[in-house]
């Protein structure tokens, strides 16, 4: 039951094969047996979802029906959950219970869906690799040794170990799509504005998206559906119809354009990564794309215009986590001065901190036209490369990752070096784009997957170009071994 | 450009964040190359080049100026480090 996607799951819990409470406590087994090896989950939430699950099944008995009703998610600990701690894998939110519920929370739980708990991340979602929460790093499914990349580590690997057939996540600069292929599962970032931000605690807001984890396009394209959509509270969502993502799964591809941009197959990429992504794209030519070279110039820009645009958000956002309101106070404050600095110095980690400081320096008085003006036209540019690529192309396709999952503790002490794990990914956020990676093989035990790139709002093409080729391949129906 | 220990205890007290000084030295190497990466801008020509504020170039969704949220204060105030009497509590500020 748990190797199932969400597809397949409603099948049997409409036919009555088995009940949402049945399901429920099935993952719930599975999550107390096997997380213990993994530690993707920050904070279970058992009672809550057997009392949804057994709500859900007397709404399947009165006939409602939805892609998600009584499936069983986890959302990423940085969405807000009315009554749970949302601890954004930080000491300083380790007490925070939040009073309400992100959109997306709610968006879900009217769907019917079960939230089995929350999932960890990076702190603050500020990390490529899961170490820097301060719950501990999530283990990769594949390979003990491996992170399960980050910021979403958690959601990913649990959704990899079939702990839970979906699960939400945010990307930053690579932050589903990243984990997504390093555990060799399906994730996909929408276009900035298209999933509501309310609730969702902000990193860098004008790079920020939520999206779903699953084990296939398919299911992402459920997920996302419940997702997706204007929410006035956010004043960056998009008024804008949301498509039944499902209904164009199956359109062909032939005749569609695939251009791999030069940039992202160059100096960096792992050579037998690259062969891989070779032998994906080389399954879309069989399928009747049409594939040519392009060129994204400005893509080595994009890592340096990151690294000025997402801190200096980061420390404008986090500016609120003074000790005052909610979360971490220090102990016995000399005076606000102390209270605001000990509050801030004992309950961010090394990252954040680092982050909240390049940000500071690079707005501080004298050097905002020298960084984030400077940045802000960047991104320009690089959005302009896009802009000319999707005049040519219909999608942009490369590695999500220049190598597959790299080891705990390789990186965690040079921030750069981690930095550049995330270099196909980055501008993407920075354009505003969609993007979703999908499992494409692996380099020994360890996956690789597949970026897919679309022009604005075309999620609907990046799931049918996905679910095709997962019509085709298998890959996306591996599960680790011993999960 | 390189930071050394003076900046980094600067901008530390203007991010308000407590560093103890053996942490400096760390601090120093790592936004230093942080900036070192971050410098790459410099040599690219944006003349004429308009910021980008905004993925999609929206200009900011305005409401009408309505009450549209309800008084929840005591709600919030149950998950405050110290509160009493409908106000948060913090170090006396003024003597």
């Amino acid at each position: 039951m748990h190797a199932k996607t969400i597809a397949e799951l409603g099948v049997g819990l409409r036919s009555g094969e088995f009940s949402s409470e049945e399901l429920t406590r099935a993952f719930l087994g599975r999550i107390e047996h096997l997380d213990t090896r993994l530690n993707s989950f920050i904070t279970i939430t058992a009672e809550q979802a057997l009392e949804q699950a057994r709500s859900a099944d007397r709404r399947i008995r009165d006939g409602e029906q939805g892609p998600l009703m009584g499936v069983p998610i986890a959302h990423k600990d940085i969405f807000c959950t009315l009554g749970v701690r949302t601890s954004c894998g930080s000491k300083m939110l380790d007490n925070f219970i939040a009073p309400y519920n992100a959109t997306i929370v709610e968006k879900c739980h009217s769907a019917g869906a079960v939230m089995l708990g929350k999932t960890n991340m990076d702190e603050f979602a500020m990390g490529s690799s899961n170490e820097t929460s301060y719950y501990g790093p999530v283990i990769n499914p594949w390979d003990q040794n491996a992170v399960p990349g980050g910021s979403s580590g958690g959601s990913a690997a649990a959704v990899a170990a079939c702990l839970v057939p979906a699960a939400t996540g945010t990307d930053t600069g690579g932050s589903i799509r990243q984990p997504a292929a390093l555990c060799g599962i399906s994730g996909l970032k929408p276009t900035y504005g298209r999933v509501s931000r309310w609730g969702m605690i902000a990193f860098a807001s004008s790079l920020d998206q939520a999206g779903p984890f699953a084990r296939s396009a398919e299911d992402c394209a459920l997920l996302l559906g419940v997702m997706a959509g204007f929410d006035e509270r956010d004043s960056t969502s998009v008024e804008r119809p949301v498509p039944d993502y499902r209904a164009t799964l199956n359109d062909p591809v032939d005749g569609l354009k695939i251009g791999l941009p030069k940039e992202y197959f160059g100096e960096g990429l792992d050579a037998a990564v690259a062969k891989v992504i070779e032998e994906a794209i080389a399954e879309y030519r069989r399928l009747g794309a049409e594939v040519s070279e392009i060129s994204l110039p400005n893509t080595p820009l994009a890592i340096p215009a990151y690294y000025v645009v997402a801190p200096a958000e980061c420390s404008s956002n986090l500016a609120r986590y003074d000790g005052v309101r909610y979360g971490y106070r220090c102990a016995d404050p000399e005076n606000l001065l102390d209270l605001y600095s000990r509050t801030r110095g004992e309950g961010f980690g090394a990252e954040v901190k680092r982050r909240i400081m390049v940000g500071t320096y690079a707005l501080s008085t004298g050097y905002y036209d020298a960084y984030y003006l400077k940045a802000q036209q960047v991104r320009r540019l690089i959005r302009d490369d896009f802009a000319k690529a999707f005049a040519k192309v219909d999608v942009i396709m490369g590695p999500t990752s220049p190598t597959v999952a790299f080891n705990l503790g390789e990186k965690i002490d040079d921030p750069v070096t981690m930095y550049l794990s995330d270099s196909y990914t980055i501008a993407v956020n920075l354009a505003g784009l969609p993007g979703m990676s999908v499992p494409a093989g692996f380099v020994g035990n360890r996956p690789v997957g597949l970026q897919l790139i679309g022009d604005y709002f075309t999620e609907a093409q990046l799931l049918n170009m996905a679910h095709r080729y997962q019509q085709v391949t298998d890959w996306h129906r591996r599960i680790a071994p011993g999960f | 450009m390189s930071l050394g220990p003076v900046e980094v205890r600067k901008i530390a007290h203007l991010a308000r964040l407590a560093i103890s000084e053996g942490d400096i030295p760390g601090y120093v190497h790592t936004l230093s190359s942080i900036l070192h990466l971050v410098e790459q801008l410099n040599g690219v020509d944006t003349t004429a080049v308009e910021p980008m504020a905004h993925p999609l170039d929206m200009p900011q969704r305005l409401r009408s100026d309505e009450v549209t949220e309800t008084d929840q204060r005591e709600l919030f105030q149950s998950i405050a480090p110290q509160a009493e009497a409908g106000l948060y509590l913090v170090p006396k500020v003024i003597e």
